[in-house]
């Protein structure tokens, strides 16, 4: 988000100034006049980023789950947007995107509850204070919305809002300050867009962690039922894709080139990976399924992330060609060699997709390569030359080292916490082969009447 | 008068009403349901993960008539529903001790 990738003076100023937009106040008392252009376009960002959740994901996940939990996992993704919204309010966004005492680790607590916001507060880039606060706290809905994949149809509808609560503040507010706050990783120069590392890989390793702990699902991998309603999950994975380009173009934080280049990459990217998954299942198994091809748009979406600011068109194609075939590999080595019942395949699509991308900016965000931006100049220790792509490596693969890090260790003990306080964070066997719809939420997705 | 149950393919329903139509049967219950025989289930693969689908979709007929009329209609049945694979399904025929036509309180060949 913070690292727009410019040559020219004018755009490295702005820069500059995104680097030290650290809270409601002014950087450095200099007056920033309201941007009517950048404000509409972050405004539509911030739907069409909701929309993403509410309900492309809940769609997305519910057709891909049995009918009698589709009700559960619907219910999962809204109450958990809606839960994410309030704690962002009271205190990640202060934690996670405000500088406070200038910590490396986390950021001030000097704007909980939103104090000093007003309505004529402006961001660096023209828009209002206001909302920055709600673009943001739509990525900080969709991020635990994500990990709902790997829990689903044996989860306890309390442990669920129970971990979304404290995963907020012990690994999302850290990792988005430390990648997009001013933290330790933003200076060490670290390209993270739209959130291959804050959103992706915190995803992808808490959802790996969580469903080795929860265990797998009754009959796994042998006796599962296949998914309910693939119709289903190709119109959640469209909204999602659509939703895409205000989550990626909208991280440029303004209407102008490096927005229309992220929307343009994300694309092909999501059009590349579809293909290439679709044409590995078809040789694999003889049919080109429509799971299949939605899987690689999403597989496709979430690798572009993290480079989606800094490489160009060609760039993109081969970052969603990559996604396609790794992700799609991921998913059979989890579910099969490690054994883990990721349900829905979070950390394989998402975890990986977000890694990849982000090891992958090092060389193709490099200027002149396929279209790339140039990346690298910045990071505080900057002489104004930019990293080679090795020197870019290193700090990206840090960067994702140290969010999969904190993502274990948290998830592990805030699953241990929330299993002491409910009891186990899994349903009972007879509710499990009931339903949570029924057992949890007592409805149904569906009745005939 | 006989009960007449027919298990048949769900894309072959519709030539089989035709059919039945075409021989004067007025009336008849149709429920979609799963079940399987020799033709077993199948797998759906998903993902790279193969799942196992041990009941297929089917449609069953029920259709009520008088004994002179039974055999007419399980040779539409089986001439409008065969397609001559596995899995075409089967028809079963059973007595009828009693029946009522609720609204008029008719019995026996008069209420079907």
């Amino acid at each position: 988000m913070k690292n727009l990738p410019c040559l020219k003076v004018g755009l490295a100023i702005l820069v500059f100034l995104l680097l030290n937009a650290t809270g409601f106040a002014q950087p450095n008392g200099e007056e920033v006049a309201l941007q009517p252009g950048n404000t509409a376009w972050m405004i539509t960002a911030t739907a069409l980023v909701l929309f993403m959740t509410l309900p492309g994901l809940a769609l997305f996940y519910g057709g891909l789950v049995q009918s009698k939990n589709v009700l559960s996992v619907l219910m999962h993704c809204f109450a958990i947007a809606c839960l994410a919204s309030i704690i962002w309010v009271c205190v990640g966004y202060s934690l996670a995107l405000t500088e406070g005492s200038g910590k490396s680790w986390i950021g001030g607590k000097e704007q909980f509850f939103l104090q000093g916001l007003t309505e004529e507060g402006l961001e660096s880039n023209g828009f209002p204070s206001s909302v920055w606060v709600i673009f943001q706290m739509t990525f900080a809905i969709i991020t635990p919305g994500l990990i709902v994949g790997a829990f689903v149809e044996r989860i306890k509808f309390t442990a669920v809002m129970l971990f979304t609560a404290l995963w907020l503040i012990v690994v999302y507010c850290p990792v988005c300050y430390w990648v997009w706050g001013g933290g330790w990783l933003m200076k060490a120069g670290v390209i993270d867009f739209a959130g291959g590392i804050v959103v992706h890989a915190t995803a992808g390793a808490s959802a790996l962690t969580l469903a080795w702990m929860l265990g797998r699902r009754h009959g796994y991998p042998k006796n599962l039922k296949p998914p309910h309603n693939p119709g289903m999950v190709m119109i959640g994975a469209s909204m999602l894709w659509v939703g895409w380009f205000g989550f990626n173009a909208g991280s440029a934080g303004a209407a102008d080139g490096n927005a229309g280049m992220a929307m343009l990459v994300t694309h092909l990217s999501a059009a590349t990976a579809s293909l290439v998954w679709m044409f590995i299942e078809w040789k694999k198994t003889g049919k080109p399924g429509l799971v299949g091809i939605v899987t690689g748009t999403i597989a496709g979406l979430a690798t572009i992330t993290p480079a989606s600011g800094a490489v160009g068109p060609m760039g993109a194609i081969i970052i969603g060609a990559s996604a396609g075939i790794v992700c799609y590999f991921a998913c059979g080595f989890i579910k099969e060699k490690l054994g883990i019942d990721d349900s829905l395949d979070v950390a394989a699509v998402h975890g990986v997709g977000g890694i990849l991308g982000t090891l992958m900016v090092s060389y193709l965000g490099q200027l002149g390569v396929l279209g790339g931006q140039g990346i690298s100049r910045h990071g505080e220790e900057s002489d104004g030359a930019y990293f080679t792509w090795t020197e870019q490596l290193i700090v990206q693969a840090q960067g994702c080292l140290a969010a999969i890090a904190l993502s274990v260790v948290a998830t592990f003990v805030i699953v241990k916490i929330v299993g002491a306080i409910t009891g186990g964070i899994r349903v009972s066997e007879d509710d499990e082969t009931k339903g949570l719809d029924q057992a949890s939420h007592g409805e149904n997705g569906y009745s005939i009447q | 008068m006989k009960l007449i149950k027919a298990i048949i393919k769900p894309f072959k329903l519709e030539e089989v009403k035709e059919a039945l139509s075409e021989i004067g049967v007025e009336g008849m219950t149709v429920s979609e349901v799963k079940g399987f025989g020799r033709q077993k289930g199948h797998t759906e693969i998903y993902r790279g993960s193969e799942y196992t689908v041990d009941f297929l979709p089917k449609v069953k007929l029920e259709i009520a008539v008088g004994d002179d009329m039974a055999t007419k209609v399980i040779d539409a049945i089986v001439g409008s529903s065969k397609t001559g694979k596995i899995g075409d399904g089967k028809i079963f025929i059973i007595p009828i001790d009693e029946a009522v036509r609720i609204r008029t309180g008719e019995k026996g060949e008069e209420a079907i």
